[in-house]
């Protein structure tokens, strides 16, 4: 599979303060990527290159194959973490205006802003001024104008705040049935559960740099330990942890169970296989609880920047 | 792609549909009217009073030389003490008492007259009377040393001196004081407009900042196109509003003075005045004919081209600025120590245009601040009515164009980097890093 979007060796200074440090990203066409880091590590800045709001020092960021130039504005559809919309305008004159402002002809912009605010429901907006609307209505606009123009590669940064749950869970399938379309999509967000639940690659920058880039079952599997989580019934716990103890590396779990466990994680070696351990327990008392123990980002997230 | 359209569409109707911005057009000419009829009436009211000056002349040699205008009636007191009279001009509410003592000789009696009365009286009056029995007094004089009246009144030789260019252009003294007005109200129009129109650009930055749109603009379009969108929007919107002004204004004024019957030609500007005064010196002897022969001896083509040139010109240069500022800042109480800097030349043009212009149009100091670019529009516009060189006025006008390219350029840096920063006040030390990002 190609890649939409190639950053190659960015790099952005302001004044004494490096934002980007030879920053080079691939992102697979018709992916989400989820773009991470913590606050200030330079993703506003990175994105903003992409949208050529920013110039980069150096390096190259190549769209579709091609040097990013103007043309691509109208291919790029863009979700800021900081939006806003002109409050005294009416919802329906200022969706035709920015939407002509990617390029699309009005009678266009108007048929697909009928269309979209139909999907969302929206539809009784048209004529509201935007202070009329309440923030998480304001997002739904701001979504729609997004991507309205169709662009192949839509960054979305923080799209799910100001929704209440229901609302974010529409706009998460609006996303996944865009990827599904051909569109492919940067995510860029603090909350780990929904890059879970949508990323199929991720990256990771830290203090202006790249510290980790791939799909995102390959960083997890890179990052797994190895570890299993244990749940075993037994008459004699004490007794049956030292056991294990002398055996594997062992130190105490905690997840909810019904009963009374003995609950302990379980680090093999490279030389041990699960079926052994789990043969070995089977034969020590009524097991409950067998799960690998698989990093979640929010792990992997904090574990990288730390040791960063 | 241009974008530039579509965003002077956006920017010219959403500040001609704000509704302060109706209610300010319509509401500002009546204001205005209402104003100028309350000025007009209470001119017209004080004119009508009529004041009674009580005079005691213990002398005899002058109450009878003083005869009642319309607005000034004399009262000559006979056999009376000084006491009394006081006592009875305040009684009669009278405007003053002139008291003449009685003395010997013409010299002492002219060192011995008095004006009492309740308040301090105006220039005017004390003036008056003074010329009167000066006059009255000085002729006296000349009869008892022998000297024929009618015979100085024969030979007093009035002179008038004719002025002309030497490309045999005709001029006069009225002609200066019509290019005088005629110049500083050009001037001065240009002058408001920049700060009104000025700080609406600046608002609507602002409020693009606040609102947090900026970022969402800006992935489409540049922000050099925005800015210049946001200015000529904007501007336009200023033309309509001054359009609709002048119109109303127009209207009204006509409404009103027929209503109400107020003579509007009583109503008097500063300008007007020194115009009237001239004209009714008898030794100059104008006449109506002559302010307008002097209005049609104004260079009219080259001052309406040169007005819209200059006025677009230094009304953009100024708009740049304003534009700079507004993205410089978060909310309009920072913009304070950035607006000082760009009011100071403004003010420093009006100043010279009044001041310098007037006294010498074409000396150093005019000529040199009508080419310097942020003082030329206001000042050049003052320069023009006296006739300046059409090389002049070219070089001056491409001087402010390059400026404002300039100043364009650099804005739109000070705004590309300013409209995506949140937080800090800026210094004018980061404004000028900014320019280098």
């Amino acid at each position: 599979m190609s890649n939409l979007l190639e950053v190659n060796e960015v790099s952005k200074n302001f004044d004494n303060f490096t934002a980007l440090n030879k920053v080079s990203l691939s992102v697979p066409k018709g992916s989400i990527f989820g773009l991470l880091g913590p606050n200030g590590a330079g993703k506003t800045t990175l994105i903003r290159i992409i949208n050529q709001i920013t110039m980069p020092d150096s390096g190259t960021v190549f769209l579709d194959g091609e040097a990013l130039q103007g043309k691509h504005i109208k291919d790029i559809g863009y979700l800021p973490e900081e939006r806003g919309l002109y409050k005294t305008m009416k919802v329906g004159e200022q969706a035709l205006y920015l939407a002509q402002l990617k390029g699309l002809s009005k009678t266009e912009a108007k048929a697909r802003l009928k269309y979209w605010f139909d999907r969302l429901d929206i539809g009784d907006w048209w004529n509201k001024k935007v202070q009329e609307l309440s923030k998480g209505m304001a997002q739904k606009v701001q979504f729609v104008v997004t991507v309205l123009h169709e662009p192949k590669l839509l960054i979305f940064d923080e799209p799910f705040s100001g929704f209440d749950p229901i609302n974010a869970d529409i706009i998460k399938d609006e996303i996944l049935h865009l990827r599904n379309q051909g569109a492919t999509i940067i995510f860029s967000t603090h909350r780990m559960e929904s890059v879970e639940e949508l990323c199929d690659d991720i990256a990771l920058i830290n203090k202006s740099n790249k510290i980790l880039e791939g799909k995102l079952v390959d960083v997890k599997r890179q990052f797994k330990s190895n570890t299993y989580e244990v749940g075993i019934r037994s008459n004699n716990q004490p007794e049956l942890r030292q056991e294990l103890a002398q055996k594997f590396n062992v130190s105490n779990a905690t997840f909810k169970t019904l009963e009374n466990e003995l609950k302990l994680n379980i680090k093999l070696q490279d030389n041990e296989k699960s079926n052994d351990l789990l043969g070995f327990l089977a034969s020590k008392g009524e097991l409950s609880h067998f799960v690998e123990l698989i990093p979640s980002v929010n792990d992997i997230f904090i574990q990288t920047v730390k040791n960063n | 792609m241009n974008h530039l359209p579509l965003i002077i569409k956006r920017e010219y109707l959403n500040k001609v549909r704000n509704k302060s911005f109706i209610i300010m057009t319509f509401l500002s000419p009546i204001i205005f009217v209402v104003l100028i009829g309350v000025v007009a009436y209470l001119t017209q009211l004080n004119n009508d009073k009529i004041r009674v000056i009580s005079v005691l002349d213990e002398s005899g040699l002058v109450k009878n030389i003083f005869k009642d205008t319309g607005h000034t009636v004399y009262h000559v007191l006979e056999q009376m003490s000084l006491k009394d009279a006081k006592a009875l001009s305040k009684e009669t509410e009278a405007y003053g008492l002139l008291h003449i003592d009685k003395m010997n000789d013409v010299k002492t009696i002219a060192k011995h007259i008095t004006f009492y009365s309740e308040e301090s009286p105006s220039i005017n009056t004390i003036s008056d009377l003074e010329t009167q029995i000066e006059s009255k007094l000085t002729n006296m004089t000349l009869l008892k040393n022998g000297v024929d009246l009618d015979m100085i009144n024969a030979s007093k030789i009035p002179v008038e001196i004719a002025q002309e260019s030497f490309d045999g252009e005709k001029t006069s003294k009225i002609d200066s004081v019509i290019k005088i007005a005629f110049g500083g109200a050009l001037g001065y129009l240009l002058f408001m407009f920049i700060i009104i129109y000025g700080n609406m650009i600046m608002r609507s930055v602002i409020e693009e900042k606040t609102s947090r749109i900026i970022e969402v603009i800006i992935s489409s379009v540049k922000p050099v196109q925005l800015m210049l969108g946001k200015i000529f929007g904007t501007s336009l919107a200023g033309i309509t509003q001054f359009l609709i002004w002048t119109i109303l204004g127009f209207v009204l004024m006509l409404i009103v003075s027929a209503v109400f019957g107020i003579d509007l030609a009583q109503v008097q500007t500063p300008h007007q005045q020194v115009v009237r005064q001239a004209m009714e010196n008898p030794e100059l002897n104008m006449k109506i004919q002559d302010v307008l022969t002097a209005f049609y001896n104004l260079p009219l083509f080259n001052l309406v081209v040169a007005f819209i040139l200059f006025f677009i010109g230094g009304y953009l240069l100024y708009s740049s600025f304003y534009a700079a500022i507004g993205a410089a800042v978060d909310n309009e109480t920072d913009t304070q120590q950035f607006m000082m800097p760009v009011i100071m030349p403004l003010v420093l043009a009006v100043y010279i245009g009044i001041f310098t212009v007037v006294e010498d149009p074409h000396g150093t100091i005019s000529t040199v601040f009508s080419f310097i670019p942020l003082t030329s529009p206001v000042v050049m516009l003052m320069r023009i009515p006296f006739g300046v060189p059409i090389w002049q006025q070219v070089l001056s006008f491409s001087i402010l164009v390059g400026t404002f390219i300039l100043t364009v350029w650099f804005a739109a840096k000070i705004y590309r980097v300013g409209i995506l920063m949140y937080g800090k006040k800026p210094t004018y030390k980061a404004l000028i890093k900014w320019m280098k990002y």
